[in-house]
């Protein structure tokens, strides 16, 4: 298994998230297709590492910040939904289109 | 051996992440992520990253286990005792996934990749935890402040009542 | 990786997972009834076997299936980084880790086989154990790292070796009664009972029957088992010990904190999750991240 697997795979992944972000109407679905997106970055993230750059722990620290990412990108959505729902008892993106004109 | 457990990882990591979205049971869903997530972790101790791998773990547990709370409170037919289906545009969602597949796999297989420079040191770990100590200490600082501010202001957003206010 | 330390790893458990619930029911019986105490979880295993499953509607049998074996899979994987005597099952750089990594499983497990049969007081139980995970989680990690620190190594049995001159329990005793705390709120014991509580009829395990509660209850004790091993090369000096072989000291003391354990689960008061919870953040963590700045000064 070279890089080119653990890129495919990463796009996989990615693609998978992608089509979740764009079609799911609760946002809580949403977020899911999101941590899929970053899964598909922790597996490119580690494999450049791996194959390319294990030398230096750069690719390591890529790895580290993504799972944070992952975790606060979580928390910060559930509270925006819990606002949301709080303030109009609404956890759909069709329906949050505050800015709309 | 390494090679049938990686592609076998691959497809169940796949498999999880589709099945997140094809799924009717809000905590099937969850659990789907999760077998999508924990597979990468397992398959990060055949790259020689078993501290990143068991972290993964460890964390995305914790992670789905809450996004499970909030998964059911938020729907409307968490067990899916009832098919639905809740999504829009998914024509356009599925053009557009695929394009994206499309044209990172094409960037992936056809780039020409340097050649690999160093070798994994014995302890990546250690390494890992040499270099955020040191060189990349200003990437540790910038994580933390940002948790710290994640956690203050989900709190403020999340929260209706003050800290006085004990129900 | 021979077959010879899996056997007897596996025995082991189940040795001290049987003598753990033979214990709890002799400290729940009168001095009278000691001896049929003693033979209580081996009649229990035989009931169980024999007894049949519950059907609830509409459950989801492959989360139940997935929720009840996770529970003694998430103990017996993070057994296999701790050492009996000198080598563990699997020996792992990054063991402790490991052990916390397999430990956070049993939430998953707990919650699922809550969730699961489509039943309200397991639903409850389940709940509960993610309120009462999300308050013993962070100090548990703390106590884990600490050692971890003064060790300077992630590995149980570099750990374990780094206690030659002075037991951990001596210089980080703070991080040792967190982790002991700790313990019992994983396997959801004693005053941390509320997940499979009285008062909500049994909890988690209302619904479960035969051998689905064989399962789960034995998933439960081993988890109490392997958290009380896993603190004996992390603050009480592994092996170490004069006399006897290393392997038979492990045990000792192993017996010696599973003992504690057990007793103090049904000596102590059932304690409240929001109630744990802000005990929990408002001292156990503070008090671990002091430890931990001692220890690091220490090892500094």
């Amino acid at each position: 298994m070279g890089l080119e697997a653990f890129l495919l795979l990463a796009a996989a992944l990615f693609a998978v998230g992608v089509y979740g972000v764009l079609s799911q109407q609760s946002i809580v679905m949403l977020m899911m297709g999101l941590e899929l997106m970053i899964n598909g970055v922790i597996v490119a993230g580690g494999a450049f590492w791996y194959h390319l750059a294990p030398g230096t722990a750069d690719g390591q620290v890529l790895v580290l910040v993504a799972v944070t990412v992952m975790a606060l990108e979580m928390a910060a959505g559930f509270a925006v939904v819990t606002a949301l729902y709080r303030a109009r008892q609404v956890d759909t993106t069709d329906e949050a289109g505050d800015l709309k004109g | 051996m390494a090679v049938v457990a990686f592609w076998a990882l691959a497809v169940l990591s796949v498999a999880g992440a589709v099945a997140v979205f094809t799924v009717d049971s809000m905590a099937r869903a969850t659990f789907a992520l999760l077998v999508s997530l924990a597979a990468v972790g397992v398959l990060f101790l055949l790259i020689d990253l078993a501290y990143l791998g068991v972290l993964i773990v460890l964390m995305m547990v914790m992670e789905m286990m809450i996004m499970a709370v909030f998964m059911i409170m938020f729907m409307m037919n968490p067990a899916g005792l009832m098919p639905m289906t809740m999504v829009h545009g998914r024509r356009f969602a599925l053009a557009v996934s695929g394009a994206v597949f499309a044209g990172l796999a094409a960037l992936a297989l056809l780039t020409p990749w340097p050649a690999r420079r160093g070798t994994p040191p014995p302890d990546p770990a250690h390494a890992l935890g040499m270099s955020i100590m040191g060189p990349q200490m200003l990437v540790m600082m910038v994580i933390g402040v940002a948790i710290l501010a994640t956690m203050i202001a989900t709190v403020v957003l999340a929260t209706d009542r003050g800290r006085y206010d004990r129900r | 990786m021979t077959v010879g330390p899996l056997i007897g790893y596996a025995v082991t458990l189940a040795v001290l997972a049987v003598a753990a619930a033979a214990f709890d029911a002799a400290l729940a019986a009168r001095p009278a009834a000691w001896g049929s105490a003693a033979t209580a979880p081996l009649r229990e295993v035989a009931r169980l076997l024999t007894q049949q499953r519950r059907r609830t509607v509409l459950p989801d049998l492959v989360l139940l299936r997935a929720g009840v074996w996770s529970l003694p899979a998430a103990a017996v994987l993070a057994g296999v980084v701790l050492p009996l005597g000198e080598r563990p099952v699997a020996e792992s750089a990054v063991g402790v880790v490991w052990f916390n990594a397999m430990e956070v499983c049993v939430w998953g497990a707990v919650w699922l086989t809550g969730w699961a049969p489509n039943s309200v007081f397991p639903l409850v139980g389940g709940y509960r154990f993610v309120a009462q995970g999300l308050a013993y989680e962070l100090p548990h990690m703390f106590a884990l790292i600490t050692a971890a620190l003064g060790a300077g190594s992630l590995s149980v049995t570099e750990v374990a070796a780094a206690q030659r001159e002075v037991w951990f329990v001596v210089w980080m005793p703070v991080a040792f009664v967190i982790y002991l705390v700790s313990a019992l709120a994983m396997a959801f014991w004693g005053p941390f009972g509320q997940p499979v509580g009285g008062e909500v009829a049994g909890g988690v395990r209302v619904e479960l029957a035969g051998p689905d509660r064989l399962v789960f209850q034995a998933g439960r004790y081993a988890l109490l088992v392997v958290a009380s091993a896993a603190a004996v090369p992390l603050f009480l000096g592994g092996g170490a010990g004069p006399l006897l072989p290393s392997w038979a000291w492990t045990l000792v003391k192993t017996v010696a904190v599973l003992g504690v354990l057990v007793w103090a689960g049904r000596r102590v008061p059932a304690v409240r999750m929001d109630r744990f919870t802000q005990a929990s953040w408002l001292v156990l963590i503070p008090a671990a991240l002091l430890q931990m700045l001692v220890v690091g000064l220490v090892v500094i």
